[in-house]
């Protein structure tokens, strides 16, 4: 019933997205006499289409209805209702079909917002954006639907995996897909853009609002996949440079670029080229991603299944996008003929542009690396954190010190820089760092350097926000937060990485082991069962001597039941100045465990800081500025 | 324009077609296919002597059994006897790598259950054994004389190991 159900909506959206695209080209050429109305009601229609077809993958899954696949493959009757939910896009097929509604929708919404000027632009756009939508949909509809049967229908089904259920992780793709298939719409506003000629002001008011929002979703969805990841994975970071991490921060490298290049346009009316490039690469290398992980060529856990057709079908995607973008951009592309002074603001923004591409350009080769040499020389490498914080680190310390100074320089001509609030705060930052060195001990130069520039950054954002609050309007607000929250956590970061402490160890029950002012003790295991696990704790004293408190730490180890699979569950124990995180894991056929103790000073910061930076990306949002 | 035009699309083309060849190669990671290759070069540190172990010295052993290990490890405990009763065989030598250990532990683990290698070297921190296609131990690789794997074995080594062996070389 339900797959019947959710293959007609498909079907019905397929058609509607054609229709969307014929009916817009025809009006375009005048040759149909419909009203501009009309289109927006159509894309009404598809975003309805979409949001019925998930509401039934999601139906299908909340009554555990075993006879489509996707629900047998990834859910099970015992699964928490809350689970069974966020399993409709845990998985590659009701994740795609998530995608795609998120793109219908963000088409409506664009095509909402820039109806009182309707012109070629618009309808470019949405052509434009319904041809991806179309490639998406027929990639669902044929080569991943959700909505196949299997017959005979299955008693129950095979369980999500448990590292999935996590609250965390259950937002985690729809955030990210927010941020990712964002980029759709500013997309296809640049071929629209390019085909029309259509650019300048005009085109940057209009996709600003969009960049940012998907900004800072694409943020927000990094921010809460790292929370995971610190969570569950029980390795005590929340970094790693895997592929998949990298996969979602080079779009965000783009959009970052973007968001910084748009305001040139927006004030200057220069750097069109450079932005247009921005909107196609940064959906390009969204899809890319979404290659690398789906089609098992990197291995991780986004892979869900191995099947290479589907990583051809995303493959072929891909390539019809880009070798479109390079035509229409290489046929259609002014040279932009301004130039700007070398101390302005300007130039300030675009090192910004530079330092990103540099960041993604690392980040790029870094990831695709292995797969280059697997394929041509047969060996397989990897390419591992030393490579990225060798590369990376060095140049933070340039990029935070321009993005403390940038702003305050004035646009067009240089003017005069206040050379001794420059040396003030660099002086009063050293200050900071060597105190904070004195008290807890030194650290490697590059760190140094790294603190003492972010603490510039975050003095200068301060008293740019205290300029701001005195002297309204809020113009600058959006950027003040965001570059606030960035100092503040390359700070923290880097606070974290040096003072972090780590240690394991091997006991068994009534052990105690005493390590720097700390001591744990293993007082006893205990088994629990739960809904869809068993599970042993271990019940752990931990006392620290400096500062006179007793906590108590629970890690378990889990047995989940639907599929069989062991997880290790860390204990944390958070407050405003440190984590204490424990893991522990059996070690075979003894009454011994593995401990593995960290503390990690500062780790709450991180967080906070992180969202702080994203929640510049909407403020001031300004959707009908003209 | 033009210059720029087509160094983009042959970069383009490139990493498209390392994608498209890269998409049918297989992708599990299965060291038990490492049987039939021959050992990479490698250098160690040996074990409590200044000196250096690379390839060199297992040429002139007939057979080489390495053997990955530690003291920390409790299946290598499981397995040792049956290192020491290989290691009553002429024909095969043993060489043990003592992977991420504290050395004055491991001293204590031979000292109590006995020393089986002939050869013994350290990866403290276990980059090398990598080159091994390790990822877990006890593990241990055969080689013959001229470095070839003959066998493979995951885990400790068993009596059946032992046979497996002992008829491998024979």
């Amino acid at each position: 019933m339900l797959s019947n159900l959710g293959n007609t909506f498909l079907a019905l959206n397929i058609l509607t997205t054609s229709s969307i695209i014929y009916f817009s080209y025809k009006f375009l050429k005048k040759t149909i006499l419909i009203k501009f109305n009309n289109l927006v009601q159509l894309s009404l229609l598809q975003s309805t289409f979409s949001i019925m077809g998930f509401i039934t993958l999601i139906t299908g899954f909340l009554v555990s209805d075993f006879s489509l696949i996707t629900v047998f493959e990834n859910s099970h009757s015992t699964k928490p209702l809350f689970y069974k939910i966020a399993g409709a896009w845990g998985n590659h097929e009701g994740s795609l079909l998530l995608w795609i509604t998120i793109m219908t929708i963000f088409s409506l919404l664009f095509l909402i917002f820039n109806k009182r000027n309707s012109n070629n632009f618009l309808l470019l756009t949405l052509i434009t954006q319904n041809f991806l939508i179309l490639g998406f949909l027929l990639f669902s509809f044929f080569n991943s639907n959700p909505f196949d049967k299997i017959l005979p229908v299955p008693l129950n089904g095979l369980g999500l995996n448990p590292i999935l259920q996590d609250p965390a992780l259950a937002i985690h793709p729809p955030l990210l897909y927010l941020g990712f298939v964002g980029a759709s719409i500013y997309f296809s506003a640049a071929i629209s853009s390019l085909l029309t000629g259509h650019g300048g002001k005009k085109f940057a008011v209009q996709i600003k609002p969009w960049v940012k929002i998907s900004w800072f979703f694409q943020t927000l969805g990094i921010i809460v996949g790292s929370i995971w990841a610190y969570y569950e994975l029980g390795w005590g970071g929340f970094w790693f440079w895997d592929p998949v991490e990298n996969a979602s921060l080079m779009p965000w490298f783009a959009m970052t670029a973007l968001i910084h290049s748009t305001i040139i346009l927006e004030k200057r009316e220069g750097l069109y080229s450079w932005v247009i490039i921005l909107c196609l690469l940064t959906f390009i290398l969204s899809v890319t991603g979404t290659f690398l992980v789906r089609s098992g060529i990197l291995n991780s856990v986004h892979t869900f299944a191995n099947d290479p057709s589907r990583g051809l079908y995303i493959l072929i995607l891909l390539f019809l996008m880009v070798i479109f973008s390079v035509i229409i951009y290489f046929s259609k592309s002014k040279e932009d003929n301004i130039s700007f002074d070398n101390f302005s603001r300007e130039i300030f923004i675009i090192s910004n542009n530079w330092f990103m591409a540099f960041y993604l350009i690392t980040v790029f080769i870094g990831t695709i690396y292995p797969i280059f040499t697997e394929v041509i020389f047969n060996t397989k490498i990897s390419v591992g954190p030393p490579f990225y914080n060798l590369i990376i680190a060095p140049i933070v310390i340039p990029f935070l010190f321009i993005m403390a100074i940038g702003p305050n320089i004035s646009w067009i001509k240089f003017k005069n820089i206040n050379k001794k609030k420059i040396i003030l705060v660099t002086l009063f930052s050293t200050l900071i760092i060597f105190l904070l060195k004195k008290l807890n001990g030194g650290f490697s130069p590059i760190s140094n350097l790294i603190l003492i520039s972010s603490v510039f950054l975050i003095i200068y954002s301060l008293i740019d926000l205290k300029i701001l609050l005195k002297n309204r309007p809020y113009n600058n607000l959006s950027r003040v937060i965001s570059h606030l929250g960035f100092g503040f956590l390359i700070f923290f970061i880097v606070i974290n990485h040096n003072y972090s402490i780590e240690r394991d160890m091997n006991l068994k029950v009534g052990d105690t082991e005493r390590f720097n002012n700390y001591e744990i003790t293993f007082s006893k295991l205990t088994l629990n069962k739960e809904e869809n696990y068993d599970s042993v704790v271990g019940h752990f004293i931990f006392k620290d001597k400096n500062n006179g408190f007793i906590k108590n730490l629970k890690p378990e180890i889990r047995l989940y039941n639907k599929p069989e699979t062991l997880t290790y569950e860390a204990s944390i124990r958070t407050n405003i100045f440190r984590d204490h995180y424990l893991t522990m894991s059996n070690i075979d056929r003894s009454e011994f465990y593995n401990i593995k103790f960290q503390n990690k000073p500062l780790m709450l910061w991180i967080w906070i800081s992180a969202i702080i930076l994203s929640i510049g990306g909407i403020s001031r949002l300004n959707f009908f500025r003209k | 324009m033009r210059i720029s035009r087509t160094i983009s699309v042959v970069i383009l083309l490139f990493i498209f077609t390392i994608f498209l060849i890269g998409l049918n190669k297989s992708q599990l990671y299965d060291t038990t296919n490492l049987t039939g290759q021959t050992l990479t070069t490698f250098k160690m540190k040996s074990f409590q002597e200044d000196e250096v172990i690379s390839n060199k010295n297992l040429y002139s052993n007939e057979f080489t059994l390495i053997n990955f290990w530690g003291s920390w490890c409790l299946p290598c405990r499981e397995e040792h006897s049956t290192l020491m009763a290989l290691s009553k065989i002429k024909k095969i030598k043993i060489m043990g790598v003592n992977f991420k250990d504290n050395e004055s532990n491991a001293i204590n683990f031979l000292k109590t259950l006995g020393d089986p290698y002939d050869i013994k070297t350290i990866d403290k921190d276990g980059k090398h054994s990598v080159n091994f296609g390790i990822y877990g131990i006890p593990e241990s690789i055969l080689v013959d004389n001229d470095l070839k794997i003959i066998a493979k074995f995951v885990g400790p080594l068993s009596k059946k190991n032992f046979d497996e062996i002992i008829n491998i070389i024979k």
